[in-house]
């Protein structure tokens, strides 16, 4: 009983993760919580069995004689297989769901309509037959969310910032198609949902923000998508977590989350197209 | 170490291998002597593989990349991550523990296939040789133990392929060490010895060796698949030819994640022979360990692509991977409890081999635990490829493996030299490992939550204290290996004379002189039927020896 207190209490009081700084990071740091918590318990409980046992058990010189005979006792093992099946069940739907919530299980390449590609969203049906072949150029083979710029109804039709990520040895790059111009520094609006659309030009890379608690590998030749809602206005890091070559320790940026009206006068300010446009 | 076992009494009769410590160096066929072999060849390279540990920790002291070159520090990675794997741990808890214990445990007097056992053990000198000797010639490997294209593609070419070579005579050597396991168990058998009263340890080797024979195999096609990217300019894995990074990841990882329970369960087999000996009781829970067993080797092939939860899979693959991945903490977790009940109620002797046994417990269950959690998506995706996962898989293959090949080093010991290890010293070599492994790799979990990638030679600064904690502790763990490597050389010319069983044990490894004879035993191999027959029923016990407290633990 005090283990479980004890556990959940420092599962909900300790604090081992940065800021949150993304729309799912608080979602994140809920089921960190939840497993932090079962953890402790488990392993709390396992350590204190572990050393009162080798303690109160311990051989004591005047003891010759063996131990107790017991080879096996069923419902006590009954009990062991169930209840870590059902706490790893429970654990894994309750992941599912927060997973659900990241946007993890939106269908990666429906109503795709990036980097210039029309399909409409009505006849993505017909697409997914097409994937392999005829949509190869537009295909996202992997992240979190779709690959499309708009968002779908369900997300009360924001249009996301769409931002193509480059990376290469031992940089990345942002390109903002809206405004034609690359950036070796991502700029987000806070509050607005963003749709990294990345690809990498040698090896693999992987963007990571550990403020967001997102990462997603960039792969050569297999675009991958990563969507999110940046939260908390600040500079975080960018950092590269897929060994790339020598210099993958170095391979870091920074994303600077922005004001709404500090974001669009850094756009602005940045503009090729409108320069050109006017 | 043990080149200097003392004179042999088998010397009397004439054989055609050499005898003496000439033997350890010959092509013997004799299980024991291969199983020595393995075990110092394995400790060599440990040794090894650790100097390279303590390269990567001095490097990491400091935030910038000031001890040696960038690519250096790179090479030094993959040689200290393939050396670990393929060099010490899997040779070691297979090839050296199988090959001395298993013909013992099933009556025979040898291995099925002798001289197939000392063909795989040959194979591993020059296999290791050549790796580690690819650093002086061309330099080695740069792309990690995992070696993913397209950076092994394009990282220079020689290193590359003088690892894959030799990681391909590994993998041969294992996949016939597996064969041989397999063919033993099943087949060498005394008469009258049935399955189920088998000691613990075949039952770990034969699912072990199943996951070995069914997929080393996969790596070596993979590995020869990415030889022909490099040399021959095939288009398999790389992305300009129009081939696929990812396909790469999955094969890989087919192989790669048994290969860490090959790396785990026959770990597990020995801690089962070695705590009901010391407990005296009986191993709890027989029949549910061997379903766990095989359970954990059917579900260990069905949960690869939990280390690639960020690379480009789809949905449904991230979610049936962490559930078939999360499911496997129950049948580990049954193995758990089991030691749990067999040292709840016994006579514990608080000697070394215990105490590696009970780190070893301790420090899986919090490697589970990680393990557990790294399987759900949500999580890993902000973990993944951090030091986070570094801490994991350390907990469970040094905290785990390692600190049960050094339990079994103190338990066997004694059957093998006839001498005892100092037990002092023993628990020092105890305190020493245990504290720096928890100091070493305990704070990683925190600086992987916090921002710090692995294989990095370079660093955010506001790291820096955390990880020179951790170089501290590796820097305990490489002292900790002095006492110990004093202890088995002293022990083996003036340890305490053991006698043939001095732990009292039944399991029949112990029923034979010590050192063993050639064939085992003089005369008829015994039959054992049951190699956990300890302790007192409790409808036996003297009542007026015990206390109270006593009658209600047994209650548990
Ligand atoms: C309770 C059982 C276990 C679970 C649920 C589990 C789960 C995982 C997961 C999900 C990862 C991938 C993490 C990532 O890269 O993001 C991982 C990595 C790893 N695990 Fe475990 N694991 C378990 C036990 C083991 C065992 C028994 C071993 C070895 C003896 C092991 C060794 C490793 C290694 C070596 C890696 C890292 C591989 C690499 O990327 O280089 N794990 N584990
Ligand atoms: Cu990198
Ligand atoms: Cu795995």
């Amino acid at each position: 009983m005090i283990l479980v207190l004890g556990g959940l209490w420092i599962g909900q009081n300790i604090n081992l993760l940065p800021v949150d700084a993304s729309a799912n990071a608080p979602v994140y740091d809920e089921l960190f919580r939840v497993l932090f918590s079962i953890g402790t318990i488990l392993f709390v409980g396992i350590v204190g069995l572990v050393v009162f046992s080798l303690v109160r058990f311990r051989r004591k010189p005047d003891q010759l004689g063996d131990g107790l005979a017991i080879e096996g006792n069923l419902p006590l093992e009954v009990f062991w297989t169930a209840v870590p099946a059902i706490v790893v069940l429970f654990v894994g739907l309750y992941s599912y769901d927060i997973y659900d919530r990241m946007g993890g299980m939106t269908p990666l390449n429906h109503g795709m309509d990036h980097g210039g590609m029309q399909h409409s969203a009505a006849d993505h049906k017909a697409m997914e037959g097409m994937d392999e072949s005829d949509a190869m150029a537009g295909r996202v083979w992997g992240g979190i969310g779709n690959g499309s710029a708009i968002s779908t109804s369900a997300e009360n039709a924001v249009a996301a910032v769409p931002i193509e990520v480059t990376a290469m040895q031992f940089a990345f790059l942002f390109r903002y198609p809206q405004g034609d111009f690359i950036s070796g520094e991502l700029h987000v609006p806070a509050g607005q949902p963003v749709s990294l659309r990345m690809e990498a030009k040698d090896v693999i890379h992987a963007f990571w923000v550990p403020e967001f608690r997102l990462k997603q590998d960039v792969i050569p030749g297999q675009p991958t998508v990563l969507n999110f809602t940046p939260t908390r206005p600040g500079t975080y890091p960018i950092v590269c977590a897929e060994l790339c070559g020598p210099y993958h320790g170095g391979m870091r940026s920074s994303v600077v989350v922005e004001e709404p009206e500090t974001y669009q006068a850094w756009f602005n300010a940045n503009n090729k197209l409108n320069v050109a446009d006017a | 170490m043990t080149v200097s076992l003392p004179p042999q009494s088998e010397q009397h009769t004439p054989s055609l291998q050499p005898t003496g410590w000439l033997r350890y160096f010959s092509f013997s066929v004799d299980h024991k002597v291969i199983g020595l072999q393995y075990l110092v060849c394995g400790f060599l390279f440990y040794l090894i593989g650790g100097a390279l540990a303590g390269a990567i920790r001095t490097e990491l002291a400091s935030p910038m990349s000031d001890f040696m070159p960038r690519d250096v520090y790179n090479q030094v990675l993959t040689l200290h991550g393939t050396v670990m794997i393929f060099l010490w741990i899997v040779p070691v808890v297979n090839g050296a523990f199988g090959n001395y214990l298993i013909p013992f445990y099933v009556g025979a007097r040898d291995m099925a296939y002798p001289r197939l056992n000392a063909v795989a053990f040959w194979l591993i000198p020059p296999a290791g040789l050549l790796l580690i000797s690819s650093y002086f010639i061309t330099g080695a490997a740069q792309s990690g133990w995992t070696a993913y294209p397209p950076l092994s593609i394009t990282t220079p070419a020689s290193g590359q392929m003088i690892w894959i070579l030799s990681v391909l005579l590994l993998g041969g050597s294992s996949i016939f060490g597996g064969i041989n396991f397999i063919a033993t168990v099943l087949k060498l058998r005394r008469p009258g010895l049935k399955l189920m009263q088998l000691p613990m340890y075949c039952w770990a080797m034969l699912g072990t060796s199943i996951l070995v024979v069914l997929s080393t195999p996969v790596l070596a096609g993979t590995l020869i698949l990415l030889s022909f990217d490099i040399v021959a300019h095939t288009g398999f894995f790389n992305p300009g030819l129009g081939g696929n990074v990812v396909v790469y990841q999955h094969l890989f990882w087919f192989y790669s994640h048994p290969a860490v329970y090959i790396m785990v369960l026959p770990a597990f087999g020995l801690v089962s022979e070695i705590l009901p000996v010391h407990c005296r009781k009986p191993l709890f829970g027989y029949a549910t360990m061997v379903y766990s067993i095989m359970a954990i080797v059917v579900l260990g092939l069905v949960v690869w692509a939990h280390h690639m939860f960020t690379s480009g899979t789809p949905p449904w693959m991230r979610l049936f991977f962490t559930i078939a991945t999360a499911f496997i903490a129950v049948p580990t977790g049954i193995k758990f409890f089991n030691w749990l009940a067999t040292l709840w109620g016994g006579r514990i002797s608080l000697n070394s081999a215990v105490l590696f046994s009970c780190g070893f417990i301790v420090n899986f269950v919090l490697g589970g635990i990680t393990g557990v959690a790294l399987a759900q998506v949500p999580f890993d995706v902000h973990v993944h490829d951090t030091y986070f996962v570094v801490a994991h898989f350390h907990y469970i293959v040094y905290g785990g493996t390692v600190f049960v090949i050094f339990a079994s080093i103190y338990h066997w010991y004694p059957k093998v030299t006839g001498r005892m290890l100092n037990e002092p010293i023993g628990r020092l070599h105890f305190l020493l490992t245990f504290i720096g492994f928890n100091l070493c790799f305990a704070p990683q979990h925190w600086l992987g939550l916090n921002g710090m990638p692995r294989r990095v030679a370079e660093y955010d600064p506001q790291f820096a204290f955390i990880n020179q904690i951790s170089s501290v502790g590796a820097l305990l763990m490489a002292i900790s290996t002095l006492p110990f490597l004093w202890n088995v050389v002293a022990s083996a010319f003036n340890g305490e004379i053991a006698g043939d069983n001095p732990w009292k044990a039944l399991t029949p490894e112990w029923l034979t002189s010590s050192p063993p004879p050639v064939e085992n035993w003089v005369g008829e191999a015994p039959l054992v039927e049951e190699p956990y027959g300890y302790g007192v029923p409790i409808d036996q016990i003297d009542l007026k020896a015990t206390s109270g407290r006593d009658l209600w633990s047994s209650g548990k």
